[in-house]
């Protein structure tokens, strides 16, 4: 500790997190150190291209791609053939949802959504539009769930895909998935599931729920960032055009250069989540418990957006009545919160997702998503609770002068 | 031990760059976030987007990071609204399979495009016509006369984009001055690590994002930034400018192996050995003795080479580039690609040179 010199690139300051407390796990999730641990290896001395099939080097780094692979399908209920390595859930749904709809364009152009998806889902399906595909986004309950009746409806016998999200990132609901891939079932649509905030956190079988489609990101479960997947039933078989032209990588739906440690990380993620996610989740979920009761003991006007069991264990989506959410999170420095989803964080709208639940735009814009992960601790919570009674109720205090 | 001398497939990771990603590892923020970790990991894509468009000769605006190389040259290539596509016929399947229809440009038989024939295919080209063609081929190294491709199509109006993903490290690149439109490069090519590349594109280039959601990369691309990947390939980036001049140190080993086979081997054919070629890289054959006798005999003997461009090299038909170049089948059946990086040693080469000297007697006497 001798140098104290900032100027000069200090490793143990560079491999401390940053202080504050993170409360922001559906941005992303902080890599779990056995991930890197499981990767350094395949970025330095087993660096071989797992594509070149002449040498060692080659073959090493495929045998730890395909391990990789059959993790991630053994997370899901998948088989490894089933398995598409891409470079995160937003490629991932734009393959699954326009790679779907391209294929089937003749007969099948219809394409179903719901409002409150994650933007690249919406983005995808508002292309297909321009490029004259009919589609459907369909409004969700004021709790955030789909109308399973209006759903039913909605999807016919020329849709070639409905896409709706397992877990909802900034809500944190959990739609009925079950039930959805019935209807599609019954009307021969294919059923993609946008389980980015799902996939380790809440229990999946891809076969057991009858899922056409799932994406997956490795960054949202502590695996790496620039890593996700694609889940592509085989039986019977989905077909969709490919976004990604090249080498033909990925049984020609996905070409370039597999990044072995990252499907290594991806795949250590999953084991990881398969062996800890039971325990992890009731944790977690006693963690939500403290936060929610602690604000809500210190605080009233504190409203809860989005149903109230059907949700994720990490997620609290909270309204604090009175209170502009931008300021509410200047005033919390140390405190890592969201007031959207990260990609759109930078605009100041209300969230979009909120005002699909029927929320006026003064609740929307008093609302703050808290996401409680895997290295979160207790002390982290209180400290938290007590930052942002004393915070809301230092604002409130302020807006009531300002209002006199 | 093992000699490894398969750059152009994938170098190892450089240092620096390991140790900038084991920094953004330890940041766990969300680059798109407005709190405090995610200004810091924001900072960080910042600063390796600076030191990407230094390497390449560019502005930090037109870097766009991508998953790699082919993302790139998928997003450049359906990202333009061009009514018509020139490409070289020795261009990466990552150009070749995303435009089955383009026009191809013939090699000459030193692996150089044909510019009287680029020529000729622009004479009246209609408004939004693009050029693609690589800076330096992948499995050749043979460097194309890009100046002279980018005037031509300059005169004709023609947007040009160049696949630069294995010159890049290799010879400076100096997009601006060029008056490149677009240009790819790759992480893994040049030190970096594998898993990120980037689209450099001219602000107002009409560039469509393929990737479509949270507004990410200036609307070009969007995801969650991969923070690691892109710290590390900036870090790779900075490495691999500094250290450009360097890089011709290469040749000398690449010349030795090539003049110590041909003494072993009087009738060995070296690709390309008359067009101006990275200093890395080196494609031989013997006609009839087949690259997969080779390439097993290497890897036994602990050298580590390839027929060929890695993604196609499961396949067992000629490579396109050495079809294009005019070279038999039985040639291009014989040809295999040594590629040397960063980290490559005389002992390297020597380890080459005894092993397929050995083969190359056997083969003889047989």
């Amino acid at each position: 500790m001798a140098n104290r010199d900032d100027s000069k690139p200090n490793p143990d300051k560079a491999n401390r997190r940053p202080p504050g407390i993170y409360l922001d796990n559906q941005a992303t999730t902080p890599t779990d150190p056995k991930v890197v641990e499981a990767m350094l290896p395949f970025f330095t001395e087993r660096f071989g291209n797992p594509h070149s099939v002449h040498h060692a080097f080659g073959w090493d780094a495929e045998e730890a791609v395909e391990k990789g692979r059959a993790q991630l399908a053994a997370l899901i209920g998948a088989t490894p053939r089933e398995v598409i390595f891409t470079s995160g859930a937003t490629e991932s749904n734009n393959l699954a949802i326009k790679g779907a709809a391209r294929f089937h364009r003749e007969r099948r152009p219809h394409v179903v959504t719901l409002a409150s998806e994650h933007k690249c889902v919406l983005e995808s399906v508002r292309q297909l539009e321009r490029e004259g595909h009919p589609v459907t986004i369909l409004p969700v309950g004021g709790d955030g769930l789909v109308d399973l009746d209006l759903l039913a409806e909605t999807v016919t016998e020329e849709t070639a895909v409905v896409s709706i999200m397992a877990v909802n990132n900034e809500i944190g609901v959990i739609q009925p998935l079950a039930e959805i891939a019935a209807i599609c079932r019954d009307k021969g649509a294919y059923f993609h599931c946008d389980a980015a905030q799902a996939v380790g956190k809440i229990p999946l079988d891809v076969a057991a729920l009858g899922i056409d489609l799932l994406s997956i990101s490795g960054h949202k479960f502590y695996g790496p960032k620039g890593i996700g997947a694609l889940y592509v039933r085989r039986r019977p078989r989905v077909r969709l055009q490919p976004m990604i032209d090249g080498g033909g990588q990925e049984r020609g739906l996905r070409s370039g250069t597999l990044p072995t440690p990252l499907c290594v990380g991806l795949g250590t993620a999953a084991a990881i989540a398969a062996e800890v996610m039971v325990e992890e989740a009731g944790r977690i979920s006693a963690l939500k418990t403290r936060l929610l009761e602690g604000i809500k003991g210190r605080l009233s006007g504190v409203a809860l957006n989005g149903h109230a069991t059907l949700r994720v264990a990490g997620n609290l989506n909270l309204a604090f009545e009175g209170v502009d959410a931008e300021a509410l999170m200047r005033a919390m420095p140390r405190l890592a919160v969201s007031s959207g989803s990260a990609c759109t964080s930078t605009a100041v709208e209300p969230s979009y997702v909120l005002r699909a639940l029927g929320l006026d735009d003064a609740r929307a814009r008093s609302s703050i998503r808290l996401a409680i992960g895997r290295f979160n601790t207790a002390a982290e919570i209180d400290t938290a609770v007590e930052e942002l009674a004393t915070q809301v109720t230092r604002l409130r205090a302020e807006g009531s002068a300002a209002a006199e | 031990m093992t000699a490894y001398l398969d750059y152009n497939a994938g170098a190892p990771l450089r240092p620096e760059a390991l140790e900038a990603m084991t920094q953004a590892v330890a940041a766990p923020g969300n680059a798109s976030s407005v709190h405090g970790p995610g200004r810091r990991a924001r900072r960080l894509v910042e600063e390796a987007r600076a030191r990407v468009a230094a390497l390449a000769g560019a502005e930090p605006a037109w870097v766009t990071f991508t998953s790699g190389g082919t993302e790139a040259n998928n997003l450049a290539l359906r990202g333009l609204p061009a009514v018509r596509i020139l490409v070289s016929a020795g261009e990466h399947d990552s150009v070749l399979q995303v435009v089955p229809g383009a026009e191809r440009i013939p090699l000459t038989v030193d692996g150089l495009v044909d510019l009287d024939a680029l020529a000729a295919a622009l004479r009246d080209t209609p408004e939004q016509t693009l050029v693609s063609v690589m800076l330096a081929n992948n499995e050749t190294g043979v460097i194309q006369p890009l100046e002279a491709v980018i005037a031509l199509a300059r005169a004709a109006g023609a947007w040009v984009h160049c696949d630069a993903v294995q010159a890049a490290g290799k010879i400076p690149l100096d997009m601006a001055t060029l008056g490149l439109d677009a240009m790819t490069l790759s992480a893994h090519k040049l030190g970096g690590p594998p898993g990120v590349g980037a689209l450099l594109a001219r602000p107002e280039l009409p560039l469509a994002a393929q990737q479509l959601g949270g507004g990410q990369e200036r609307r070009r691309r969007a995801g969650t930034e991969n923070l690691p990947g892109i710290a590390g390939f900036g870090a790779a980036a900075q490495v691999a400018l500094r250290e450009l001049p360097a890089a011709a140190r290469l040749a000398g080993l690449r010349d030795r192996f090539e003049t110590e086979a041909g003494r072993i081997a009087p009738d060995l054919k070296v690709f390309g050995a008359a067009a101006p070629r990275l200093a890395n890289t080196s494609c031989v054959a013997v006609a009839g003795l087949p690259a997969e006798t080779q390439l097993m005999a290497l890897d036994l003997a602990g050298v580590a080479v390839s027929s060929g461009a890695a993604c196609s090299s499961g396949k067992v038909q000629p490579s396109h580039v050495l079809t294009a170049m005019g070279a038999s089948s039985s040639e291009a059946a014989s040809a295999i690609r040594v590629s040397l990086g960063w980290a490559s040693a005389p002992a390297d080469v020597d380890r080459l040179l005894a092993a397929w000297g050995d083969l190359y007697r056997r083969s003889q006497a047989a």
